[in-house]
């Protein structure tokens, strides 16, 4: 057994967690700041920090993740980290001549209190920013909240280090998509453009996480919301925030400073949560909602009802983050499916009443935890079994152990291919989760059956 | 003008080394060019075995991207990450902990189900801002209770992140106060990120813990004629699992490896053996010196990287033992083993031959690796290590020059004395005598610049800006590093394999470790794929219609 040591037997921890389900802000904020077009992301600490950052987005998307650090010494740790951040900015614009530098925090520099708006000034001061060329800067103390607060924070530094308003409103929208993949950034920008809108997507890490193989390599790469278009956010019609704590901070901070009204949605995992992102689009801009949308909702209907006793009563176990797992567990819960047990590393106190609100009228009770971890949801298992797990690829120890098949989703995916190129948000997203779903389902059902029910038409 | 070195291939024997540092510097600031010019070192070792100095184990410059990682890294992921049986709790926010969870692909082979292995866990303090402002012990104290209750493990490590030693939590009183009170074993490392200039800190703090804590806490003796360590072996891709197979064949038995696949009485038992074989000399030296003075135990370097080095490495382990059976049987493994690796060596090698490699990795892969190359008859024309020192690129000889840096300084250097009861000899004056005449040689590492042609390029801490360049000039076969440069260097056409992870493939060590290594490079540098980047309109762009209205 991998994880031999996983008791059925539940004690109280309050000072251990084991196995996590989640990680640190600054991941976030880097992986936020590579949705910037022309961007570097920065991580004023240890560089330690910076390379396991790097690392870990590398192993998930398997494409270059480039980003800086400041390397400090036990010296920078005493003195502050001041003349290794501007010696840093001084090398990144001549060396590597990026459009923007976005600065990230880690918990070093928060334990000594950098200023880094300060130490920025004094960069600017000494002529090390280059003109037309950004320092943007956010703080991300890895002990406060989690990757998605990072996500939630470097996008809001976005809108308050550019977001204007030049008084005139332009025909578009905001759209700020969560902490999905590129190519849910993709597909959301996708559904809009069918629907006629024209939207600013921030960050936008599509064309930037999901490069093709040219033979050729640009450190900045096509993709990634433009600082221009960031500029002209202020005056957009108004603002979606998908996902309320990846997005909501971004887009109330954007109402807030231009007076751009924000809806904050789920994210469009499933139909219903798709059916209000699409409705909210109609709304908002008065449009009608074109037949190509109708006809994709059709179809992930249609799956639905052709291989539903497939998943009715199916019991599942999830672990990822808030924002997914709201909507997740309101896309199983409108298919029949069951899910049991529910962890997140994210603490959130809406998101347990959430899910509960979403489960409320099912027949079965639903095991939630925010902040909970992996080993909780293991015994968990262990307790009440589950037909299927769902969550990213440190689960594929639980499914071992257990016998258990899993769909991978959330971050983050080392071992699989296939999220940084296929959403699973919007109509065709929830086709294809649900695809994933039923060759999980099926294949376990095809290797368990007895020869004389073996199935050849399912 | 001198002959141009063989082992240059032709295609760059035109380029010119020193034109091609001048070009990796020139765009950078005047004072960042003057550091890297001492750490860009165009290789010559004159007769007298004479070399140029290199600039190692110095401060990454901020900003300048880069291959290290920190102490943390080294301590927690490297050192301690393949030991099995040990609870390693990160007591940090989470993310240190979450990063090194089974990221190093270690692998371990517990020896029942019941037999401990923590290796798949991942064990943190959590700590949250209220820690951060009133202190983290009362919570580390909590954690090590908590797994003490669940697991009741043989042994508790704890490893200090960045803000532990920024706010004062002395994690090594906590450790005593629960070893006191739990009864087993509980030690910390303080191995913040900040420490030292690379994971080479971490290496050592993670060492020098083991070494004071554990080892010489079990006197068993093992059963076994021929008994050695293996040190800085960390078990990638089961590497270690190749080695132990190798020499149990030769009867040598293997009482500990730090640490692959290693546990906590090994660890405490180490002491016992009688020879000390270093694999990673950059990793672990220290804690052979150590071994020798305390416990009299003599070290030598071995390498079971290459077929070549892996016989001449057990060749010199059964000298060591100087016993006439024991080197007959090595013989009997070496060549019952290598027909089969020569067979597939010739076949890939008519595919690799002449083909140019770059290697930078690590403070001992970038040399070992050159081996498995020349046996395929590629050329290394430019390697470097990640976060070596001096001693690593030059060999020891260099050892007494090396000035200790303020950064160095603040890593710890144990005094270590005979021990009274354990100290003994492993060999008279006379025999090691003997054994150096005949041409023996103990603590011996030459360092990888000796091994490397001259007009080769050395690059220290190289940083992706001069990967970039190097690679433009070159246009090598094959690039080595690390997964933060794999996907940079594949977009530009050039396949990359990574040898700290090995691309999740393995074991590259020993006689099939050779044989594996020989034929993922031959799938890697002759891969059909690089010749299909281009589609066809891309080719040959020009517009004629086959069906047209007129």
């Amino acid at each position: 057994m991998l994880l031999r040591h996983t008791t059925k037997e539940i004690t109280e921890r309050s000072a251990l967690t084991i196995n996590p389900a989640k990680t640190c802000q600054p991941i976030g904020a880097m992986y936020a700041a590579l949705g910037i077009h022309g961007c570097l992301p920065h991580s004023h600490g240890s560089q330690g920090c910076c390379a396991y950052h790097r690392s870990a987005l590398t192993r998930h998307y398997k494409e270059p993740v480039m980003a800086a650090t400041s390397s400090f010494t036990e010296g920078a740790s005493v003195f502050g980290g001041q003349a290794n951040l501007v010696q840093a900015i001084d090398n990144i614009f001549t060396v590597y001549e990026p459009e923007v530098i976005a600065v990230h925090t880690t918990c070093l520099s928060e334990t000594i209190g950098d200023d880094i708006p300060q130490i920025t000034r004094k960069a600017e001061a000494d002529g090390k920013i280059p003109q037309g060329k950004y320092v943007i800067h956010v703080n991300t103390p890895s002990y406060v909240g989690t990757h998605v607060t990072g996500f939630a924070n470097m996008t809001k530094a976005m809108v308050d280090y550019f977001a204007e308003s030049a008084g005139q409103k332009i025909d578009q929208i905001n759209i700020i998509p969560g902490y999905v993949e590129p190519s849910d950034m993709e597909e959301i920008k996708r559904i809009a453009q069918m629907m006629g809108v024209r939207v600013v997507m921030f960050p936008d890490t599509s064309k930037v996480l999901n490069r093709p193989q040219t033979g050729k390599y640009d450190m900045f790469p096509e993709g990634g919301v433009t600082v221009e278009a960031l500029k002209t956010t202020g005056d957009s019609l108004a603002t979606i925030g998908l996902g309320r704590l990846a997005s909501g901070p971004a887009a109330q901070a954007l109402d807030t400073k231009c007076n751009v009204p924000c809806e904050i949605l789920d994210l469009p995992i499933g139909f219903k949560a798709t059916d209000r992102f699409v409705d909210t689009l109609r709304k908002t801009l008065g449009i009608t909602v074109p037949d190509i949308i109708n006809n994709e909702r059709g179809q992930l209907l249609d799956i639905v009802t052709d291989m539903h006793q497939y998943f009715y009563g199916k019991k599942v176990a999830l672990a990822g983050d808030p924002d997914h797992l709201i909507a997740l567990t309101e896309f199983l819960v409108s298919i029949d499916m069951w899910p049991i047990h529910i962890v997140t590393g994210t603490s959130g106190k809406k998101f347990e009443s959430r899910i509960r609100e979403i489960t409320k009228d099912s027949p079965y009770t639903t095991n939630v935890k925010a902040p909970g971890d992996m080993f909780l949801l293991h015994q968990w298992i262990k307790n009440e079994p589950a037909d299927l797990l769902m969550g990213n690829t440190y689960m594929k120890y639980i499914a071992r152990d257990e016998d258990i098949p899993l769909v991978r989703m959330g971050f983050p995916i080392l071992d699989r291919i296939g999220h940084s190129y296929f959403p699973i948000v919007g109509y065709r997203g929830g086709m294809r989760l649900l695809e994933k779903i039923l060759d999980a389902i099926l294949d376990r059902q095809d290797r368990d059956a007895p020869e004389e029910s073996f199935e050849l038409v399912m | 003008m001198k002959a141009l070195n063989e082992n240059i291939p032709v295609e760059c024997e035109q380029i010119d080394p020193q034109e091609v540092k001048q070009e990796l510097l020139k765009k950078y600031p005047t004072k960042v060019a003057r550091k890297r010019a001492k750490q860009i070192i165009v290789n010559k070792v004159t007769e007298e075995q004479e070399m140029p100095e290199i600039g190692a184990n110095t401060r990454t410059i901020p900003g300048i991207i880069t291959q290290r990682g920190c102490t943390y890294a080294g301590c927690k992921g490297v050192i301690l990450g393949p030991t099995r049986d040990i609870v390693n709790i990160t007591h940090g926010p989470i993310g240190c902990g979450f990063y090194s969870w089974l990221t190093r692909r270690n692998q371990t082979r517990p020896d029942g189900p019941d037999d401990a292995n923590f290796m798949t866990y991942c064990f943190s303090t959590d700590m949250q801002e209220e820690n951060i402002v009133f202190g983290g012990e009362k919570k580390l104290r909590a954690a090590i209770q908590e797994a003490y209750d669940l697991f009741k493990p043989k042994a508790i490590s704890i490893f200090s992140t960045c803000p532990v030693g920024l706010i004062g939590d002395d994690v090594h009183s906590v450790a005593r106060e629960m070893k006191e009170k739990l009864g087993i074993n509980i030690f910390g490392f303080s191995c913040e990120g900040y420490k030292g200039v690379s994971q080479s800190a971490g290496h050592h703090i993670a060492n020098n813990g083991i070494f004071k804590n554990v080892v010489g806490l079990n006197d068993n003796v093992k059963e076994g004629k021929y008994k050695i360590n293996l040190l800085g072996e960390y078990n990638i891709g089961g590497d270690a699992f190749e080695i132990d197979r190798i020499l149990n064949d030769c009867e040598i038995s293997v009482v500990s490896t730090f640490s692959g696949n290693s546990t906590y009485d090994q660890f405490a038992n180490a002491h016992t053996a009688d020879l000390n074989t270093i694999m990673c000399h950059r990793s672990i030296n220290y804690v052979a010196e150590m071994m020798e003075t305390k416990f009299g135990i003599p070290w030598i370097k071995i390498n079971f990287i290459g077929a070549a080095a892996t016989a001449k490495s057990l060749r010199k382990i059964a000298n060591y033992f100087e016993n006439e059976e024991l080197k007959q049987r090595v013989e009997e493994v070496i060549a019952r083993e290598m027909p089969e690796v020569i067979k597939v060596r010739d076949e890939v090698r008519a595919r690799c031959e002449g083909k140019v490699a770059m290697l930078f990795v690590g403070g001992s892969r970038a040399h070992h690796y050159q081996e498995l190359f020349k046996e395929i008859g590629m050329k290394t024309i430019s390697a470097g290590y990640e976060f070596a020192h001096r001693d690593d690129y030059e060999g020891r000889a260099v050892l007494p020059s090396i000035k200790v840096d303020a950064d160095s300084r603040n890593i710890e250097e144990l005094e270590v004395h005979a021990d009274p009861e354990r100290f003994r000899p492993r060999k008279t004056d006379e025999q090691l005598k003997k054994l150096q005449d005949e041409g023996f040689r103990f603590k011996d590492y030459d360092g990888m610049m000796r091994e490397m042609a001259d007009r080769s390029l050395v690059i220290d801490d190289i940083s992706q800006y001069e990967s970039e360049q190097l690679i433009e000039i070159y246009k090598p076969a094959i690039f080595c590093a690390g997964i933060k440069e794999k996907f940079a260097i594949q977009k530009k056409g050039i396949p990359m394999k990574q040898l700290h992870s090995y691309d999740s493939g393995g074991p590259y060590a020993g006689f099939k470790g050779a044989i594996n290594f020989y034929r993922e490079i031959d799938r890697m540098v002759n891969s059909q794929i690089w010749k299909s980047i281009k589609a066809p309109w891309q080719e040959n762009p020009e517009l004629a219609a086959k069906y047209a209205c007129d």
